[in-house]
């Protein structure tokens, strides 16, 4: 059964699926790690996305991989306008309100998608859907691979962001310290919105990976938030490489779960992992004690 | 310089300033005395924009700046190092020091963060470590020098020595008054009585929410008024 022609595969499955992830978890987390906030719409304005490119593709045939740059400034300004006029405004400075705004957009966004798209599962067909990469020991479909590298390197881009510029130090000051910020001139409401603008700019980028090898519904956004929820808290809320590394860690257990227990039960390890997690060292992975 | 006239501000229906009348002039030390909770972190925090006053003007180099965000204040030069430091406690020391120059002095950065690791040799000396690992002498540090990367017209000073060791607070003042030698404009606001008043060209004392007693520092340290003031005789 542990045969390494099957294990392999299903490792390397795995790590495609968890760099997604943990792509979509990033945008999650630097929004928690700022401002906070469980941002409950996050998984709808990920299906906002995959639309969104969807459409680029089949009215204007444009591809996902191309459509990224789009996708990415879109997303960008939705998360922006939403945090800075919507949520912010919204839910003067009680943490309660803000979850409940970000509630109520989500069932909005959702509603909104059913009415104009109805709940049909749709995708995609591109040229490269179904080639696949020859590693020897197992074939990875391209899509995936893509999806892969795409997201690791996002992710590295956003450690420079936040590491080797003004606005990312802005960001992980104001974290910490609000006060001390708005005296060195940090506008925070601004700095607020970007890093709300941020997270979601990952999940644009997410639809565009995803789409090749994946669908789009009106509630494909659950899926995935309930995944990057357990990511976020496995890796440590608001810690960036736990991100990365709690959705590398998922996404291999879900694979090697759904290997050994089935397609339907392949989820299960990812509980199980999450709440030993949790019993064993609650801040997750590489959280920071409170 | 800055001028204070009539401010009336506070929190929610509470009032704490009633009224405050305070000017500093280009080169000076001025120092704002009072005991615990007579409103000198409210003025502070009203001069830099945290909070709104409710009445009354603040004109700082000729601008009306009474209720203007905290971030066009800083553009402006009013740098406010605020009681208990604030120091970024997740950040590096040298990334404390470079959000200092975040809105103001940026250009200059380099040339600053120089000028500011030959002031406190410590400083460099942790350039790598995070600020919440620093003792609360070195923290005090941070926080002026951080102040100090913004190119600040004035450096509103508040609580500097609290919390120092005796031997740090008499560093602490000497080196303000080494600042102001080199042509900084200093708002000095302290409990510290005697030592604020050895390096201050003038002082107010604030007391209830008003100005009790102001003038030379020199004729106020031998004003009776001013234990009056502080013991509530």
């Amino acid at each position: 059964m542990l045969e390494f022609s099957i294990l392999l595969p299903a490792i390397l499955n795995g790590l495609t699926i968890g760099a997604i992830y943990a792509l979509i978890a990033l945008g999650l987390t630097l929004i928690y790690g700022v401002l906070h906030i469980i941002n409950f719409a996050h998984g709808s304005l990920l299906m906002l996305a995959l639309y969104g490119v969807f459409f680029l593709h089949s009215l204007f045939g444009i591809d996902p991989y191309l459509a990224l740059p789009v996708a990415a400034a879109a997303l960008f300004g939705i998360g922006y306008g939403l945090q800075r006029f919507i949520i912010g405004r919204a839910s003067h400075g009680k943490d309660e309100n803000i979850l409940l705004v970000t509630l109520g957009l989500s069932v909005i966004i959702e509603n909104l998608a059913l009415y104009l798209w109805r709940s049909d599962t749709r995708t995609i067909e591109t040229p490269y859907s179904f080639e696949v990469l020859d590693f020897g020991v197992a074939f990875i479909p391209v899509p995936k691979a893509v999806a892969f590298v795409g997201a690791l390197l996002v992710a590295a881009l956003l450690w420079l962001l936040m590491t080797r510029t003004d606005l990312g130090r802005a960001i992980r000051a104001l974290a910490k310290e609000r006060q001390g910020a708005k005296l060195v001139g940090i506008n925070a409401e601004h700095i607020f919105a970007m890093s709300f603008g941020i997270g979601c700019a990952c999940l644009g980028i997410a639809a565009c990976l995803l789409l090749p090898s994946f669908y789009v519904s009106p509630q494909v956004g659950h899926a995935f938030v309930l995944v990057a929820f357990t990511v976020v808290v496995l890796g440590g809320m608001g810690s960036f490489v736990g991100a990365l590394l709690g959705g590398l860690i998922i996404g291999v257990t879900e694979s090697l779960g759904g290997l050994f227990l089935g397609e339907s039960l392949g989820q299960l390890g990812i509980f199980l992992i999450f709440i030993i997690v949790l019993l064993f060292r609650p801040t997750g992975l590489l959280g920071q004690k409170a | 310089m800055l001028e204070v006239r009539a401010l009336h501000a506070g929190y929610g229906e509470v009032e704490v300033l009633r009224g405050i009348d305070l000017d500093v002039a280009k080169g000076e030390i001025v120092a704002l005395l009072g005991a615990n909770g007579v409103g000198k972190s409210t003025l502070n925090n009203n001069l830099s924009g945290i909070y709104r006053p409710t009445a009354g003007q603040i004109r700082f180099m000729g601008q009306d700046i009474a209720g203007a965000s905290a971030d066009s204040i800083v553009a402006s030069g009013l740098i406010h190092v605020p009681e208990g430091r604030r120091v970024f406690p997740n950040l590096t020391v040298q990334e404390n020091l470079e959000l200092g120059s975040y809105r103001r002095g940026r250009d200059k950065r380099s040339a600053n963060l120089e000028r500011i690791y030959g002031i406190f040799p410590r400083l460099k000396e942790r350039i790598a470590q995070r600020a919440g690992t620093l003792s609360g002498g070195e923290q005090q540090m941070l926080a002026i020098g951080r102040g100090l990367m913004a190119q600040p017209e004035l450096l509103v000073l508040d609580e500097p020595s609290l919390g120092l060791s005796p031997l740090l607070v008499e560093e602490m003042f000497g080196l303000i008054q080494a600042l102001n030698r080199d042509g900084l404009s200093i708002l000095l606001v302290e409990q510290n009585v005697v030592q604020s008043l050895a390096i201050a060209h003038r002082a107010f004392v604030l007391e209830h929410g008003k100005i009790a007693l102001s003038g030379a520092a020199a004729d106020l340290l031998n004003d009776p008024g001013l234990k009056a003031s502080y013991l509530g005789i």
